[in-house]
């Protein structure tokens, strides 16, 4: 987060005078749970990418195909839509979430990482 | 050349905004703000003004249409009254945090219920910490004049606030009298263009207007609001200078009527000062020492002036046309807090009167000075005048 400012320092009105710089704004600050990527379980289907409402997937491409290289956690609120809408995540038969060591995203506590 | 109109002050309102041709005006009607709407959309039907005339479904519509307007860089009017500017309160308070300058005549109503369509002033109050510059007048004169004045004050680059002409429903809004009003060209020179500051319009320079502001800026926001109308004061005398040169009538931040030597200080908004200054007179003529402060502007409150004004004085009587249920009336807060401080205190008393419309005399007035005559005020009890027990 840049730094913040006083009040004789801000336009007036809470406006914005600088197109894009939602950019800057570390909503990453906000996040409770922090999504996981597995990337051995990932089949690279861009769900992920494609709901992530903070566009904090990361993804590069290889070969003229995305590839899923986990998140921006600058920006990601740790939402856990990207959790939600993996198909790796669920069994496909009992439509059950499957085990975590099979999902290719999980979300875990932010005070998991507090040493970091 | 002046010309001298018979006119009400509905209709000069509307003759001021004429002069001025706003780009956008957007409103609904009410009782008694409705011939102020009426009388403006004569002239854009008849195309002597350029304005994009907005009529909206409802006062929270037309408030919004407006907030639009002046954040597209287009000077906007509109006009409402009572339960009209109720329905627009959440929008009355984003046109001031979004620091546009609009511009609203209010014919001040009682609010309902029951409902009642005449005259008090509960309408403005609930909307006196609104972040609105609050100006009252006194007869159709002032309410001319003060919408002449108003974009000027709300343009200003310390200001950039919204303006609110109060001028009492029915009473003046209704009742016809002899206006002077300016020509056409000498208002158009004196409003002048428009300073734009982040006009959305300008599309090279983008800006956003209302994103949220959460708890990390929305207090500055704030303090920048507050030090705004810390401004008011310095930048209305300075528009009021300009406008006595070229209308010849000085206003102020309040109005002094035989106020010099006066130990007895009576304190009203709106036309019931007109009454005032008749027993005043009368008053006078017995020998009494009693004057009248007249605030033209409400909000931002000015410490200082009534501070200076009333400091030993023998008695300070406050009117008030609207009740703070469980509180002391919002004119009699607004002064008895600003003089605590005063090296020399006045007694003090208030007196609630002419809610919906309840007419007040001379008499009342008188009543309420003799009690200040005879040391009869009770600085924590509030009176009715005009009221059945
Ligand atoms: S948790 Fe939400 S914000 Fe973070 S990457 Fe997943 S979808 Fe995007
Ligand atoms: S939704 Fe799951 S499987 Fe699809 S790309 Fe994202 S992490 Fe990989």
């Amino acid at each position: 987060m840049a730094e913040l400012k006083g009040w004789k320092d801000i336009p007036i009105g809470g406006l914005v005078v600088e197109p894009g710089s939602a950019k800057k704004y570390q909503t990453g600050t906000w996040r409770v749970l922090r999504p996981i990527f597995q990337s051995e379980n990932c089949i690279n289907c861009m769900f992920c990418w494609l709901y992530c409402p903070d566009q904090s997937i990361v993804v590069e491409l290889v070969d003229g195909k995305p590839k899923m290289k986990g998140f921006d956690y600058y920006s990601c609120k740790g939402c856990g839509l990207c959790a939600n809408v993996c198909p790796k995540n669920i069994d496909p038969k009992t439509k059950q979430p499957v085990a975590d060591e099979k999902k290719a995203i999980i979300m875990k506590p932010e005070t998991d990482f507090v040493e970091e | 050349m002046p010309l001298k109109q018979a006119i009400t002050g509905a209709e000069a309102v509307a003759y001021a905004m004429k002069q001025i041709n706003p780009d956008v005006v957007a409103a609904y009607p009410i009782t008694p703000q409705t011939p102020v709407v009426e009388y403006f959309a004569k002239y854009v039907a008849d195309g002597v003004v350029d304005t994009e005339m907005i009529p909206v479904e409802s006062e929270h519509s037309a408030m919004s249409a407006v907030v639009g307007a002046a954040a597209s860089g287009a000077r906007a009017f509109t006009a409402t009254a009572s339960v009209g500017l109720a329905l627009m309160h959440e929008v009355v308070f984003i046109a001031a945090s979004l620091r546009l300058p609009i511009v609203m005549a209010v014919a001040n109503r009682a609010l309902s219920g029951p409902i009642n369509i005449h005259c008090d002033h509960s309408d403005a109050m609930a909307e006196r910490d609104s972040g609105w510059i609050q100006l009252w007048a006194e007869n159709a004169q002032e309410a001319y004049d003060f919408t002449v004045m108003a974009y000027r004050i709300a343009e200003h680059k310390d200001v950039r606030l919204p303006v609110m002409v109060n001028f009492d429903g029915f009473i003046i809004s209704h009742g016809v009298e002899v206006v002077e009003t300016l020509d056409d060209e000498l208002i158009k020179n004196f409003v002048g263009k428009q300073e734009k500051i982040y006009p959305l319009l300008d599309t090279s320079n983008p800006v956003t207007y209302g994103s949220i502001d959460m708890y990390d800026y929305y207090f500055e926001h704030k303090r920048q609001q507050v030090e705004a109308m810390k401004h008011v004061p310095r930048v209305f005398k300075e528009i009021a200078e300009e406008f006595a040169k070229i209308s010849g009538r000085k206003y102020d931040l309040v109005d002094e009527y035989m106020l010099d030597d006066a130990e007895y200080v009576m304190i009203a908004l709106g036309s019931t000062a007109g009454t005032i200054k008749h027993t005043i007179n009368e008053l006078r003529k017995e020998g009494k020492k009693v004057g009248l402060l007249k605030p033209w502007m409400f909000r931002p409150f000015s410490k200082a002036e009534y501070q200076r004004l009333l400091t030993g004085r023998k008695a300070v009587v406050v009117l008030d046309r609207s009740a703070s249920f469980g509180a002391e009336a919002p004119l009699y807060q607004s002064v008895k807090s600003t003089i605590y401080e005063v090296a020399s205190k006045p007694q003090m008393g208030s007196y609630v009167y002419g809610l919906g419309g309840r007419d007040i005399a001379p008499h009342h007035i008188r009543q309420a000075f003799e009690d200040a005559f005879s040391g009869n005020l009770i600085v924590d009890e509030e009176r009715y005048l005009g009221l059945r027990e």
